[in-house]
């Protein structure tokens, strides 16, 4: 097998045109016949709720999955800050090119330029859509939209729901998709799990799951499967994903042959509260919007341990104002984070465990007043109050980067396809908008953009060119009854091993291993080091791992014990991405690439490609396929925030 | 960041199935640091239990961070247990002193069927929001954002209305195990908003017929879901969703 290059599949044309030509050149499906058609959307987060919605809008019959109870609860449902979108309704040089390219310098240079510009020229849409369904964003007193600044941009282009507009997103897309369900186009299965992608006659036709109530393995068949399934920061164990976030399906895609792209790739969010001790489940993010008005310092001094009242103005450094003048608090998330990490590296660190600096709103009270900071993040203080026991009006924020959203993904072209044809991903499960590093505000709108305005265009395209319809498939098939036996017997197997160590604690030594060597700062020793240390912890787990209770009913163990067999496999691929990427670019930091002033050095020379990796066998090296970027627009410079 | 533990005595609701009658079970749990969360605590129960071999306790919960509205728990009776405006994973264990014994029940009510443990179906909800939590507009159909100019205090009110999460907790602690907080504060979000107001009449027939029908009770006034509800819904959502249902009974009659 040798390396292939991917073709993206990227129409001709000004950047400008490409997508409007693609949308008039792609075939369509008149409204009569697209009730014929059935999708599997797994997921329903922003990107699978409004995919699902938009889809039976149009008259697709739509089966979706989701793991939790309800389809409201995914994590999207998390995000705080806010959405992007290039209205420039404040009137401070805003367009659609300027947030295309801030996404793209964003991050840094590691995204598909044509994809970036979709996504900026379709962001407008978005913000009408859900303003439509009754999301209830914030408003200026003359009744028009507010908007706030987010980090990585000059501009204030975010639109905002509180502290909870992924929440209010998320509601917004679940209702139109509950408006769907009830007229009968779409079926909603809950509490269901992913595992296994049945692909047949090389189309992707369906998938097995695990109905997490009954513990029974079910199948179900459609013309295309969309997976909207989110990232894989779980891997690390502590992150700011929900419990139940994991990785599994694009694992199960990769395994059935669709390419990973760019896995090393993962966001370690500045803001988040500091970890507390070893029996930490989560991390909680506190959204970057704080960095609007707070100020982020630590004591010059190493080792100074006094309260942060009693450390004089003098006495502090406001690092980030000092090193980028120009951007100050609001530097990208990645710079902002190794920041942070510096300087607790130098023994500056606060807090009883020395690992978190501050974040400070004395002065933005003082400026406008305590009742305007409450205002703008009234319930991030109280929920940071709630968990550390300290207020915030006060004294303060502790503050400390975590894994936050993987950049990395399934590879996709231009239509959200992956290789696999049928197998779309949609959302943080694809790679595509982000590059290395993404900025704040920008989660949602791809997985709305994605939604809602692509993939209602590309699948019928798919669907109307390949006609999967007309191949004689049906359940009885024998890669459904294949899939349903490897299903079993792992499940089987799981239940078999009857070890002594628990699956959380495999977890955790597996998070402890991500985050020291794929974590913020990465060199070539450590990430062999990490490689070889994954692949005999997953030796251990197959060997010792205890897994209670049986396969019938709820069965939390034996949940988890599958999903963290898959992030066994995954950080392993991830470590070796980072091995093989050997530059450093916006959340992928290699040691030793670096300027004279410590910030991340590209190597465009090399490395200015996907790298998309194919699957050879669990314990074989997968072979590393790229896709070139290239870069028409927006033009290639080291990126600075001086 | 105390380093001193407490020692508590746990009584927890164990049920095998939703046809498994069920019973309150003892559990002495030692090592819990206060700055542990409340589900953090059940994690590490959870992690002797498997360490013994034995069945741990299913509990929903997923984004930890009081937003997703995943977890539920009556904690001593009350849901999502003592602290104001907290939902069970954002409930930290400094509110416990050493020696403390803690009852864990899941939410009850008819159209809430336990399925295991603490773990409850709460689909019921869904079938509320899928009779006309929405607004009927398809992708496509929007004019510019601004165009519809919206009185801030209005908006401000809808999304006090909008924030809730959907946990059930009203319902958990009401006598009469009624969803009107939660089935009036999505009415209330959706008819502050001119997107909203077009449908209005019709969707509080719907939400509400079908609210009864799911076997949720009538409200009496006593508030207990405005105290337990995590993201302090107001009840004033109830008069208005009230005061709509009358009126639109006499305009929609058919």
């Amino acid at each position: 097998m040798s390396i292939k290059k991917l073709d993206g599949k990227v129409p001709a044309g000004d950047v400008k045109d490409k997508w409007n030509n693609h949308i008039f050149n792609m075939k369509l499906i008149n409204p009569a016949n697209k009730r014929k058609f059935k999708v599997i959307v797994v997921g329903t987060g922003l990107a699978g709720a409004s995919a699902s919605a938009t889809l039976a809008e149009l008259g697709y019959n739509v089966e979706a999955f989701c793991i939790q109870d309800s389809p409201r609860r995914a994590h999207s449902i998390a995000a705080q800050g806010g959405i992007n979108a290039a209205k420039n309704y404040t009137n401070d040089g805003d367009s659609v090119w300027r947030l295309f390219y801030d996404t793209v310098k964003g991050g840094d240079y590691r995204s598909r330029e044509s994809n970036v510009y979709r996504l900026a020229q379709v962001s407008n849409g978005i913000i009408d859509q859900c303003v439509a369904q009754g999301v209830p964003f914030a408003r200026e007193y003359g009744g028009t939209l507010a908007n706030r600044s987010f980090g990585g941009a000059q501009v204030s282009r975010t639109f905002y729901a509180r502290g909870q507009t992924g929440q209010q997103l998320l509601l917004g897309a679940y209702s139109s998709m509950m408006k769907e369900v009830h007229k009968g186009k779409i079926t909603v299965h809950t509490r269901r799990e992913v595992v296994e992608i049945v692909v047949v006659n090389g189309k992707a036709r369906g998938i097995i799951t695990r109905n997490i109530v009954t513990g029974k393995l079910e199948k179900y068949m459609a013309d295309a499967v969309l997976l909207c399934t989110g990232g894989y920061g779980n891997a690390y164990f502590l992150s700011t994903n929900a419990m139940a976030s994991n990785g599994s399906a694009a694992w199960k895609a990769y395994k059935k042959g669709a390419n990973f792209a760019n896995p090393c790739f993962t966001q370690i969010h500045p803001t988040c509260i500091p970890v507390h001790g070893d029996n930490q489940s989560k991390l909680t993010l506190m959204s970057e919007s704080l960095r609007n008005d707070g100020r982020v310092w630590v004591p010059k001094e190493p080792g100074d341990k006094r309260k942060p009242k009693d450390i004089p103005e003098e006495e502090r450094d406001y690092y980030l104002e000092r090193i980028y003048p120009s951007f100050g608090n609001l530097v990208p998330r990645d710079v902002a984070s190794r920041n942070a990490k510096a300087q607790v590296d130098e023994g500056k660190g606060v807090g009883k465990t020395g690992v978190a600096v501050y974040l400070d709103f004395a002065d933005a009270i003082k400026r406008d007043g305590r009742d305007a900071i409450k205002e703008r993040y009234g319930n991030l203080f109280e929920m940071y109050e709630r968990i550390t026991d300290e207020n915030p009006y006060e004294t303060p924020m502790m503050i400390y980067p975590a894994v936050h959203y993987t950049m990395g993904g399934l590879w996709v072209d231009y239509n959200l396809m992956t290789n696999i044809p049928g197998l779309f991903a949609l959302g943080e499960a694809n790679f595509s908008d982000h590059g290395a590093n993404r900025l704040g505000a920008s989660a949602l709108m791809q997985g709305l953009a994605d939604g809602y305005f692509v993939i209602p265009y590309t699948l019928g395209n798919y669907l109307a060119s390949e006609h999967p319809e007309k191949e004689n498939v049906d359940l009885d098939a024998p890669e459904f009854e294949t899939a349903m036996k490897s299903s079993q017997e792992r499940f089987d197997k799981l239940l078999g091993i009857n070890g002594k160590r628990s699956v959380d604690s495999f977890h955790k030594a597996l998070g402890k291993i991500m985050w020291e060597h794929v974590g913020m700062s990465r060199n070539e020793k450590g990430l062999t080091q990490a490689i070889e240390e994954i692949q005999q912890l997953r030796k251990e787990f197959w060997q010792d791992v205890k897994v209670t209770g049986t396969e019938v009913g709820i069965n939390i163990e034996l949940e988890k014990a599958n999903r963290v067999a898959d992030f066994l496999e995954l950080g392993e691929l991830m470590a070796r991405d980072a091995l093989e990427r050997k530059e450093s670019c916006g959340g992928h930091f290699r040691e030793e690439s670096q300027t004279e002033e410590n910030e991340a050095k590209r190597n465009d020379e090399d490395f200015c490609h996907v790298a998309a990796w194919e699957f050879q066998g669990v314990d074989e090296t997968p072979l590393r396929n790229i896709e070139e970027l290239s870069f028409e627009n927006v033009p290639l410079t080291q990126r600075s925030y001086k | 960041m105390s380093e001193q533990t407490m020692t508590l005595n746990l009584k927890i609701w164990r049920q095998k199935d939703d046809k498994d009658a069920g019973s309150m079970q003892d559990y002495k749990l030692s090592g819990v640091s206060p700055d542990m969360s409340f589900l953090e605590m059940l994690d590490l129960l959870n992690e002797n239990l498997v360490t013994e071999g034995l069945d741990p306790i299913a509990f929903d919960h997923d984004c930890r961070e009081g937003i997703c509205g995943s977890c539920s728990l009556m904690i001593n009776g009350q849901a999502h247990g003592p602290e104001e405006r907290t939902t069970t994973c954002q409930l930290h264990m400094r509110t416990f002193t050493d020696g403390d014994t803690v009852a864990i029940e899941p939410f009850r009510a008819r159209a809430f069927p336990v399925l295991k443990d603490l773990m409850v179906d709460r689909s019921s909800f869904d079938q509320i929001i899928e009779a006309g939590g929405y607004v009927s507009i398809n992708v496509g159909n929007a004019q510019d954002a601004n165009s519809i100019l919206v009185d801030k205090e209005k908006a401000d009110l809808s999304m006090d209305a909008a924030a809730c999460i959907g946990c059930g907790a009203c319902v958990a602690s009401c006598k009469n195990a009624s969803s009107m907080l939660f089935v009036s504060a999505k009415i209330s979000q959706l008819a502050l908003l001119p997107q909203g107001e077009v449908e209005h009449e019709e969707r509080v027939q719907n939400m509400v017929d079908k609210m009864d029908e799911l076997g949720f009770g009538n409200c009496t006034n006593e508030a207990e879901c405005e105290v337990a509800c995590p993201k302090g819904i107001d009840l004033t959502n109830i008069a208005r969703m009230n005061r709509s249902y009358l009126s639109s009974a006499v305009k929609t009659r058919k």
